[in-house]
């Protein structure tokens, strides 16, 4: 029985794609969907085809679909949905809007697969809707223990699909595999073992599946954590492979941490990586090294903490690094999506990273070609040999404290940027804020916050301030910018329609024109946004999805 | 990874603060007496008048509490100054709690998981009292000025009440003063009447601006042509909402003004010693400190 449905399924999902095979760019599914209906004899519909690894690697073949977090393995965050354009976005209604009832950040990207959405809340929820009408299928909520140490909030940022499970990873770092169609655990791991959790791991990321594998990592860079990257096999939670970010003695890299700091040394790696199948090289980055702001104690530069790794997806091998902020003191995280850009015959990975360069650099070797200010940097004023922006030396934070931009919370954060092939420009989050940078020695404490540090607005400063920037990874050049009044947390999402979806703090959802920054459109939400936006589509009618306060919220024309 | 620790929107979750108070307590309790180690969620403090602890607190003020409260608890444009005299709870257990738990219809927030930042321990909160004991001003010196005299000066020839209420009587385009006396230094205080424009008041919270008003100053000309002036309440991309000098309410659209002009000035004159002696403003200051403390 269970092979005849998945015989009906395989057949939906071929006829899924020859339906695009013949350039329907939405409406596709409902055209797959009248056939299944025709040919399993009135079986429902809406019989959800499975996600294979292979439709992962061709999702841009199902604009219909959000199929990971970042819409595709480049980490582009862009659709070439069309249906809602420059000319009509000022159109935009909302067509339904779901509650998770949960308190805190928002941050989650939605998945959506043949008109089900899939998406988490606060507090390790997660749930299935009716992407139609936000209508709840299933909700989860984990039990969560009360000695679990999330940073910055009890946050969760999506899911993983393969098959028939979602991947959800835990504030008390588990990850979870919860069946698609109820909700139900299929398996339960616990990344760190016992209650470890407790010396400040958790996970927040959506995680990210190559082949069969579900990839990971893990928070924690406030605790003293050792990070790494996780690989699960999808099937069973078995663990296939980990990568430490902080290598132990007698790998390359441990020379670079001083004494024993190496085994409290952070470099988390809390953003979801991305994928290249043509190297098949999977990349990932990693967070401050611990203490954030305090240097003394680690003396060297720290591997791999603020750095992009370059890994084999099968069996998590370094294939090549590269360091962004060496022996960081100011907490500049390089966990923004590392975005996959081809220009002309140049494969590259670019970054717009919290230090307030914009990084672009060779995708197959690692080695850097351009690092570029995008907005306003006092940390650094020279580079060396390798074009490698480094640490001025009167940025090191003191007792007394001393004013350096761009402040703890950096230049962009978590929020993702978005690459639109179409108008071949990087859109980004920027914040403009400085901070001045004190240190506050404290003694490592397993499960304590460990900053040894602590940062203050500059009283004499003007009001922070944000803006979406559009960049040209070819020149590095900003092309455009559209200000926000206070810094956004929110993140961008590029369209065919020529659109740019952005959210600002003061909670409004707004449409840009790509080319210009120009606003053609705008809602308020009722609560910062703290996520980046998604779009879908399900019977010819596009959607774009936000979270925002404790609500998620789907727009499309009337 | 500090992601917001400060600058979040604060979950401002008393139903969830209730909720895990007693798990973590009781747990608090088992693995405490299993270890025995110090029990922390008491109501005494079992650092009281520890000088090491004193210190180590002092770290944990600076990481959590110093951002608001400033570096020495002195308190700064956001946060009360906490070496003189609390509103909210002077023992042990209330300064325990107001950290913990956060204080309602303030900024305050939760300082345990889930409220701010990373959280903070039974451990470290009890760190944070044992250091903002050792830095009280134990017998405060009775304000200089003439707190009588301050009361006339406010309500008459100073014209403060024309702008600032005080105890629900007074003007509304500047900030209601009843407990300024107690959450702001002198010195802020001093420096809020000399120099009004030098800092305005500062929110705590980007998002959604929770703290919101920074009584910035605005000049707008409106569609048909009227000339308004006054003090921003509140403000988006897309709209404003402000006050006039006649305390009139006004809600705008930005794209249907002629114009819109908004200054980091405060409305507020600068008082210099011409307009308000030395002593007059000692007299102003013991006033607003005889009432915020009550």
């Amino acid at each position: 029985m269970k092979g005849g449905l998945n015989a009906l399924k395989e057949k939906s999902r071929f006829l899924s794609r020859k339906t695009h095979g013949f350039g329907m760019t939405i409406g596709g599914h409902a055209g797959a969907a009248l056939l299944i209906y025709v040919i399993g004899g009135g079986l429902s519909s809406m019989a959800s085809a499975q996600v294979s690894s292979q439709r992962l690697l061709d999702s841009a073949k199902e604009p219909q679909n959000w199929l990971m977090y970042s819409g595709n393995y480049a980490g582009h965050r862009y659709s070439t949905l069309d249906q809602i354009k420059t000319s009509n976005a000022g159109l935009l209604v909302p067509k339904w809007a779901y509650q998770t009832m949960a308190g805190g950040k928002f941050e989650t990207t939605p998945l959506v697969v043949e008109g089900v959405l899939y998406a988490t809340g606060a507090d390790d929820r997660a749930f299935a809707l009716d992407a139609r009408s936000g209508r709840p299928i299933w909700q989860y909520q984990r039990a969560l223990p009360p000695d679990i140490r999330p940073c910055c909030g009890r946050v969760n940022r999506g899911l993983a699909i393969l098959g028939d499970k979602v991947f959800l990873g835990t504030l008390d770092a588990h990850v979870i595999a919860l069946d698609t169609k109820t909700g139900n655990v299929a398996w339960d791991v616990n990344t760190v073992g016992g209650s470890d959790y407790n010396r400040g791991y958790s996970i927040t990321l959506a995680p990210l599946v190559v082949k069969n594998l579900v990839l990971i990592g893990v928070s924690g860079g406030e605790y003293g954590i050792r990070g790494f990257v996780d690989a699960y096999d999808a099937a069973t939670g078995a663990r296939k492979w980990r990568f430490y970010t902080v290598p132990a003695p007698g790998e390359p890299g441990h020379e670079t941490w001083e004494g024993d700091s190496w085994k409290i040394g952070g470099a988390p790696a809390w953003i979801t990586g991305t994928y290249d199948p043509a190297t098949n090289t999977t990349f990932w980055t990693t967070g401050n090294p611990s203490p954030s702001n305090r240097g003394e104690g680690r003396a060297g530069d720290n591997l791999y903490s603020n750095s992009l790794l370059a890994l084999d997806p099968d069996t998590g091998k370094l294939k090549w690094h590269f360091q962004f902020t060496k022996h960081d003191e100011h907490d500049y995280d390089a966990t923004q999506v590392p975005v996959l850009v081809d220009d002309g015959d140049r494969h590259l990975i670019v970054q717009a990273n919290r230090n307030g360069f914009f990084y672009v650099i060779d995708r197959a070797s690692g080695k850097l070609l351009s690092a570029t200010p995008y907005g306003r940097v006092t940390w650094s004023n020279s580079k060396d040999a390798s074009g490698v922006p480094i640490e001025r030396k009167e940025a090191s934070p003191t007792l007394a404290g001393v004013p350096v931009c761009p402040g703890a919370i950096g230049a962009t954060n978590w929020m993702s940027p978005t690459y639109d092939p179409q108008t071949k420009l990087f859109y980004v989050s920027a914040r403009e804020q400085c901070d001045i940078f004190s240190t506050a020695p404290q003694p490592y404490e397993a499960g304590h916050a460990f900053y040894g540090s602590a940062y203050f607005p500059n009283d004499d400063a003007q009001p922070f301030w944000g803006a979406v920037r559009a960049i040209d990874p070819t020149t590095s050049q900003i092309k455009w910018e559209m200000k926000h009044l206070s810094p956004s947390w929110s993140g961008v999402l590029s369209t065919a329609g020529e659109l740019v979806f952005t959210g600002d703090a003061e909670g409004n959802f707004m449409a840009l024109d790509a080319a210009t920054g120009k606003i053609l459109w705008h809602f308020q939400c009722g609560a910062s946004v703290y996520a980046s936006p998604m779009t879908y589509a399900i019977d010819g009618q596009q959607y774009v999805a936000i979270a925002a306060g404790s609500t998620l919220f789907a727009f499309g024309l009337p | 990874m500090r992601q917001s620790s400060v600058s979040a929107p604060v979950p401002r979750k008393q139903t969830t603060a209730a909720c895990w108070f007693p798990i973590l307590m009781c747990w608090t309790l088992l693995v405490g007496a299993a270890l025995g180690c110090p029990l922390f969620a008491q109501e005494k403090n079992p650092y009281a008048g520890d000088a090491k602890i004193a210190k180590v607190g002092e770290y944990q003020f600076r990481l959590n509490c110093a951002f608001c409260h400033g570096l020495g608890a002195r308190g700064g444009g956001r946060g009360p100054d906490l070496t003189r005299a609390k509103r909210h709870g002077s023992s042990d257990a209330e300064i325990f709690h107001n950290i913990h738990d956060g204080i309602a219809g303030t900024a305050m927030p939760a300082a345990t998981n889930g409220g701010i930042g990373v959280g903070m321990s039974d451990q470290e909160i009890w760190q944070v009292v044992t250091y903002i004991r050792s830095v009280e001003v134990k017998s405060p010196t009775r304000p200089a000025g003439n707190a009588a005299h301050g009361k006339e000066l406010f309500n008459g020839a100073a014209g403060c009440s024309t702008c600032h209420m005080i105890a629900g009587k007074g003007g509304r385009l500047g900030p209601d003063l009843t407990t300024v006396g107690a959450s702001r230094s002198t010195e802020y205080l001093v420096e809020s009447m000399r120099t009004p424009s030098r800092r305005l008041a500062q929110g705590i919270f980007e998002a959604m601006k929770e703290f919101p008003q920074e009584y910035e100053s605005v000049s707008v000309v409106t569609a048909d042509g009227a000339k308004l002036s006054g003090v921003v309440l509140n403000e988006d991309q897309f709209t404003l909402q402000m006050l006039d000098t006649r305390e009139q309410l006004h809600l705008f659209e930005k794209d249907k003004l002629r114009s819109l002009e908004k200054r980091r000035e405060s409305a507020m004159p600068a008082y210099d010693q011409k307009t308000l002696s030395d002593k007059d403003l000692q007299d102003l200051i013991a006033y607003l400190q005889s009432i915020g403390g009550q």
